[in-house]
Order: C-alpha cells, then structure tokens, then sequence
C-alpha cells in the first residue's frame, strides 16, 4: 500500500454500465459461457488519482491457471474500449462458489455443468434426476468435480461448492 | 531475516516443497481420478505458495520476487517442515502424508485467517477453504485403504509408522514462532495439536487404523536443516531456471 494519498472516483453510472457491458463480454478461459461477472470475480472498478481504470479481480482457486487469463482477458477488452486500465488482486474477502451471479448459475446448468449446491449437485443438468453419484472430487479444472447420472447413466461436471 | 519474513516464508516453502512432490504425480496416479486430484491439490497448495512467496519478498524489502525466492534459494535457506520433502512412496503413502498435512493446514489456516497481517490472513482464508476440501480427499482416501483390503490395509498402517515421527515438527514451538505469536501475526504451532489429534483420530478409526505411540523425534526443516531428499527435489525444481536465469513463459 503506497502512503501516497489516493484520491479515487467511481465512475458515473453511465460509464459503469459501459463498463459492465464490456465485461460482459469478457469469457472465462474455462468455462466459455460464464462471463467474469457471472463468475462473480470483478469486486471494483474505479479511478485511481493517476487517472487509469483500476479492476479489481479476485482469484477463483488460489492456483488456478485462469486467474492470469482472465486478468489479461479483462486489461485486453478493456484497452480495445479505449480505456488505460490495470488490475489489483483483491484476495479478501476470498472468492467462493457463492460468488457466482444466479444467471451464471443458470447458464452453468443449462451448458450442462450443474451448479454448485451443498454437497453435491441437485440435479443432473440433463435428464433432472437427483439421482447421482460421485466419480471424482476433482475434474478437469480446480473448480469442478466429476458426477455419473444414476437415471440417464451419463457423467456430467459439477461445479465445487466451496 | 526478520521473524515475520521467516514465518511467512515456512509456510510458503511448506505448500512449495508439496507442491511439487504431488506434481511428481502426474501421469503416474493409479487412475485417472486420482492423477486429477492430486495434481489438483498440488495447484491450490502451488497458488498459495505464490502468494506467500510474493508475499514474504514485499515483507523482506529487498526485491526478491516470487521467483527469486522458489529458484534461488539453497537448500539450507528452505524451511519447509520435514513431513512434506518425504519422497512419495506408494500411492497409500501419499495419501498419508497428505492427510497428516491436511488435518494440520486446516487448523492452521483457520487460526491464521484473525492474524493482524491482513495479507496473510486473506491468503489463509482463501486457503482454509480449499484445505478443508484436500482434507476430504486425502481423509476419504485413508479411509478406503486403511478399512479396504488386508494389503492396503497393511501398507498404510506401515505408511503411518513411518510418516508419524515427522508430525513432531508440525507443533514444535521455536523463537520465530513465539516472536509471531506476540506479534499478533502467526499461530503458536503447539496451539494446533488439540484440533489436529482430534480430526486425526477420529479418521483413523474409521479408517481401522491404531494411533501411534508418540515417538521422541526432532527433526528441523523449518530452521533449514533437512532430510536428505530435499536437495534432490530442489535440483530438479531449480534446474530449469538455473539454466536458463529469467527464463519466463
């Protein structure tokens, strides 16, 4: 924390839903139909006294490869609007499954990644059964466990609830 | 070396050293499933490690950086704990030392999560909820092994015998320690055996598996004196970077 006074302005409602319009569009690296505000990782935008666009980012899992992608994902939009933005870790208070917006929720389920519940998915996201069983507490990525649909017998991903 | 830059380097190197043994892993796990899981566990403990380092380098002053501190250091400047440079073994062997570490993270990063650096108690929050996850993978694990079949029944009760003696360390309070407690930043290690016996105990039943004695043992990797099988670790761990100074991706 530099003990240089920092002076910063949050920007206009207008300029915010820009902004948001611009991360909407911004995927994440693993999960494609998830924008980084579904995923709920964007925690502030703001105007540093030195006049740049600061993004706050908070990371996912704390060695998730994807943290990097997405901050560079989000500086590379961000610059293609024209704007001179950087990015600042937030890691408190930390990024959990809670943090997932219910449309992210939504489009998880209906991309076939059931969202995250309790102790394991609710439902399987093709068929509805709650039937399920576990294969694997890890998956093809740090925020995913693997499931098998006692109904339609067919494995699906289920999105960690941590 | 200030007390805090040498706490906070602990346990950085501690998650680091794991790091990379359960990387050792990959592509040899008994199935698929569990070449996922550890490498999986191995890439929360390597993220952490990175925040530590970073970390640990602001705390220090004199710009080392994350890299700096995981590829140029020697191996009597790694203060690891002994438990974590153990060679993997088996994969029940693994699993052991992997729920011995667990039980004793979980308490740990729950501690550290009210420490007055707020840095390090973000990263232990964020961590304690991954650990609790490792901690029902490694625990279901020792479960099946040590309630499955009489040979992997026999093979993670030797991997028990053999793994307890380093758990001393675990809760071994020193100077370091002592000077973060009054600090108001770290968690007196022997503050953490209550928690860790009671978790470790009731796993171990379930798991049919009978509690140690304890065993007069010291052992020293957080004051950077080590097991034989760190510096091997760290050779392979460094030769790219040695080879290569600066090399990024």
């Amino acid at each position: 924390m530099s003990a240089q006074a920092r002076v910063p302005s949050t920007p206009s409602p207008e300029l915010l839903a820009r902004l948001h319009g611009i991360l909407a569009q911004v995927a994440d690296p693993e999960i494609p139909v998830l924008s980084v505000l579904d995923l709920g990782v964007v925690r502030h935008l703001l105007f540093r006294s030195d006049g740049r666009l600061e993004v706050g980012i908070a990371p996912t899992y704390s060695g998730c490869p994807a943290n990097a992608v997405i901050k560079a994902d989000v500086l590379r939009a961000l610059a293609g609007a024209g704007f001179d933005a950087v990015a600042a870790d937030v890691l408190a208070p930390p990024w959990s499954s809670d943090w997932l917006s219910g449309e992210g929720r939504r489009k998880l389920e209906a991309f076939g990644i059931a969202p995250p519940a309790g102790r394991g998915p609710a439902a399987c996201p093709r068929c509805r059964s709650e039937r399920t069983t576990r294969i694997s507490e890890f998956g093809s990525t740090p925020c995913k466990a693997l499931y098998r649909c006692e109904a339609c017998l067919e494995p699906f991903d289920y999105f960690k609830c941590i | 070396m200030t007390p805090q830059v040498h706490y906070v380097l602990r346990l950085a190197d501690t998650n680091l050293v794991l790091a990379q043994r359960l990387g050792e892993w990959v592509g040899h796990a008994p199935a698929l499933e569990e070449d996922l899981g550890l490498a999986n566990v191995a890439l929360d403990l390597l993220g952490q490690a990175r925040l530590l380092l970073a970390h640990a380098g602001r705390l220090e002053g004199e710009g080392r950086g994350e890299d700096e501190l995981a590829y140029l250091r020697e191996e009597s400047e790694y203060f690891n704990l002994t438990l974590v440079e153990q060679p993997n073994g088996h994969f029940g062997d693994t699993v052991m030392r992997q729920f011995l570490f667990d039980a004793w993270q979980s308490g740990l990063y729950e501690a550290l999560s009210r420490s007055q650096d707020a840095t390090l108690a973000a990263i232990a929050a964020k961590g304690l909820k991954e650990a609790a996850y490792h901690l029902r993978y490694s625990g279901g694990w020792l479960v099946r092994l040590g309630d499955g079949t009489p040979e992997s029944h026999a093979r993670v009760e030797r991997s028990l015998r053999e793994l307890w003696p380093f758990t001393n360390e675990l809760f071994d309070d020193d100077e370091t320690d002592r000077a973060v407690v009054a600090a108001g930043i770290g968690v007196l290690p022997s503050a953490l055996l209550p928690a860790w016996d009671v978790r470790v105990d009731e796993t171990l039943a379930r798991a049919t598996l009978v509690r140690p004695a304890p065993v007069k043992f010291a052992w020293f990797g957080k004051q950077g004196r080590h097991s034989e099988h760190l510096g091997y670790l760290l050779a392979e761990m460094q030769s790219l970077h040695r080879a290569h100074p600066g090399a990024a991706w």
